[in-house]
């Protein structure tokens, strides 16, 4: 897979006033950090621009960076079919009250993949048309990825710790 | 009565209640809110054509399906979780649970990954890398046998789910021989193998190999193009290109709507650059394109390229790379597994479609700060309600079964 560009995509950001940074570290495919507010306006433009055509919407991964580090994270790896490239897109979310808005509208395949994040980190999607839990039960308590997490004691009865 | 007394309150794990006739997972139609002629019908989760543990809520109309609702998590095994916990090479036993069909798949794309974080996946013995490609080959002609044998049994035909069955036995035996264990190997190392081959093995593949070819064809004239089978899946379940693509559809699923795309051949990875084999898809011979058929139909003729790749690793096997007295798989194993600081993604292509792994590595422990599983059959399940609106009750089945999942890994 040749590499991507990212310089292309910053640059092709700002002319429509959104600001990405490259993530800190080594990432691979190469990740940018967007504002969580410009992240469905970038995604639509990514998605609809002639250059980049970024058509398949591959992973959405959520990361929870602990309560000292007190930030959340959601990870969306983007694809290219024609033009064979890879993008991470990282949106840097507080702890509390995580909230960043649904990409649905643009990949179906967000739909399960970001039901999936709000269930084991409790990050909630705006205008997500159909955010509930779908691995855990519907009464289950808490977010089981979160670094905080406690598990409850018994659920229906049922003995949850051995 | 001396056996009950003996019996204490307290150890009494569960007492039937009220509360324990509500589900855990509501249904997402209210039955109060229904139109006369609606019903909600609940298909699963024990039911033989839902494969696994899966709940299909279906709102229908007399026979018509209006809408589908799955809902999964009844095999949820904490994957990720339990990843958090564990050193990347004690994964490796878990990574085979998760589609526990093509466990050598799996560890191959897991494998891959780790190697690729530590910087070694260039060191790799290429006796080794081949070997890898061959028990990923066999598992995937078993994974695809699973697949069109219990298609077979969902929509009616009996027969070829025993001969489908049967046939899968001889790998399951090939790689028992190999490994020890018939369904979950722990095989590949992240470094090299477990073992060599054993002494003789090179041959029971080619034996194999000249057994199954007129199978498949057996197989295809019983099943693929009987009238019965045709009549059944052709024109059923569409999946247009532009869908598949938007809904993120993988494997045989993407390539059943025609677009020819291999990860072995797009990103190629391991030694598929220097094996030869056709991407087969679908071309809509018998209905539209991307119907049940065709997605079924895809995954016969890549048996067919599965075991072309099988008869080229054996070849090389047994000339370039033939086994050696100093040849240790396990030579190169890491002594300890710590990759440096990095967000890393890596994807591969398994029976059922794009594997991914998703790693974030802290640079100071053994451990994954975080392991995410990229989920084909869960990606590919959730085109499901897209497809099956308006078909018959009947039908839905038959989409069900095309898209071949494996609960343990939409639910990992």
């Amino acid at each position: 897979m040749p590499d991507m560009e990212v310089d292309k995509v910053i640059a092709f950001a700002s002319e429509r006033q959104i600001i990405l940074k490259k993530a800190e570290g080594i990432s691979i495919p190469p990740t940018l950090v967007v504002d969580a507010k410009d992240l469905v306006a970038l995604s639509e433009s990514l998605h609809r621009d002639k250059a980049f055509y970024f058509d398949q919407l591959s992973c959405v991964t959520g990361l929870d960076n602990g309560p000292e580090a007190g930030t959340m994270e959601v990870i969306y790896h983007v694809y290219s079919i024609p033009f064979n490239q890879s993008l991470g897109l990282k949106v840097i979310l507080p702890r509390d009250g995580a909230t960043v808005d649904s990409l649905c509208g643009i990949w179906k395949s967000a739909n399960w993949m970001e039901r999936e994040v709000f269930d084991m980190y409790g990050i909630l999607f705006n205008h997500h048309p159909d955010l509930r839990r779908i691995l855990m039960p519907a009464d289950w308590e808490g977010h089981p990825l979160r670094k905080d997490y406690q598990q409850q004691e018994t659920y229906r009865q049922i003995k949850v710790s051995s | 009565m001396a056996i009950h007394s003996t019996v204490t309150e307290s150890k009494i794990q569960y007492r039937g209640d009220g509360s324990s006739l509500e589900m855990s997972e509501p249904n997402k139609f209210d039955a109060g809110n229904l139109r006369s002629e609606e019903m909600i019908l609940n298909v699963g989760p024990q039911h033989p054509s839902t494969h696994g543990v899966l709940r299909l809520e279906v709102l229908s109309d007399g026979e018509v399906v209006k809408e589908v609702v799955p809902h999964i998590g009844y095999l949820h095994r904490c994957f990720e979780k339990h990843a958090e916990n564990l050193p990347y090479n004690q994964i490796i036993p878990f990574v085979d649970r998760l589609d526990y069909v093509a466990s050598m798949n799996n560890e191959h794309a897991y494998v891959m990954g780790v190697e690729r974080m530590m910087g070694i996946s260039d060191q790799i013995p290429k006796r080794v890398e081949y070997i890898r490609v061959l028990v990923a080959e066999i598992n995937r002609i078993a994974s695809h046998l699973i697949a069109i044998g219990t298609y077979g049994m969902d929509i009616g035909a009996f027969t070829p789910f025993f001969w489908a069955i049967r046939d899968r036995e001889h790998i399951l035996r090939l790689l028992e021989w190999v490994c020890g264990s018939r369904l979950l190997y722990n095989y590949i190392w992240i470094g090299g193998l477990y073992y060599d081959v054993p002494v003789g093995f090179e041959d029971r593949c080619k034996e194999f190999i000249q057994y199954f070819r007129p199978k498949v064809k057996e197989l295809e004239d019983l099943l693929i193009s009987n009238k019965i089978f045709i009549e059944r899946t052709a024109n059923v379940g569409v999946l247009p290109l532009n869908l598949a693509i938007n809904g993120g559809a993988t494997g045989p699923m993407l390539r059943g709507s025609g677009l020819r795309f291999d990860l072995r051949r797009v990103d190629g990875y391991s030694v598929y650059p220097e094996l030869d084999f056709e991407i087969p898809i679908g071309e809509g011979m018998v209905g539209a394109t991307g119907d049940c058929w065709d997605r079924t139909w895809v995954r016969v003729r890549e048996m067919e390229e599965s075991l072309k790749i099988m008869e080229q690793c054996l070849h090389r096997l047994t000339t370039d790379h033939r086994r050696t007295v100093e040849f240790d798989p396990q030579a190169l194993l890491p002594k300890k597994i710590r990759p440096q600081a990095q967000d890393f993604y890596i994807r591969a292509e398994n029976p059922k479609g794009e594997l991914g792994f998703f790693f974030r590595a802290d640079g100071k422990s053994d451990i994954p700060f975080r392991c995410k599983v990229r989920s084909c059959s869960l990606v590919n399940l959730s085109l499901l309600p897209e497809i099956s609106r308006g078909v018959l009750m009947a039908d839905l089945i038959a989409i069900l079964g095309s898209i071949d999942i494996v609960l343990g890994e939409v639910d990992r």
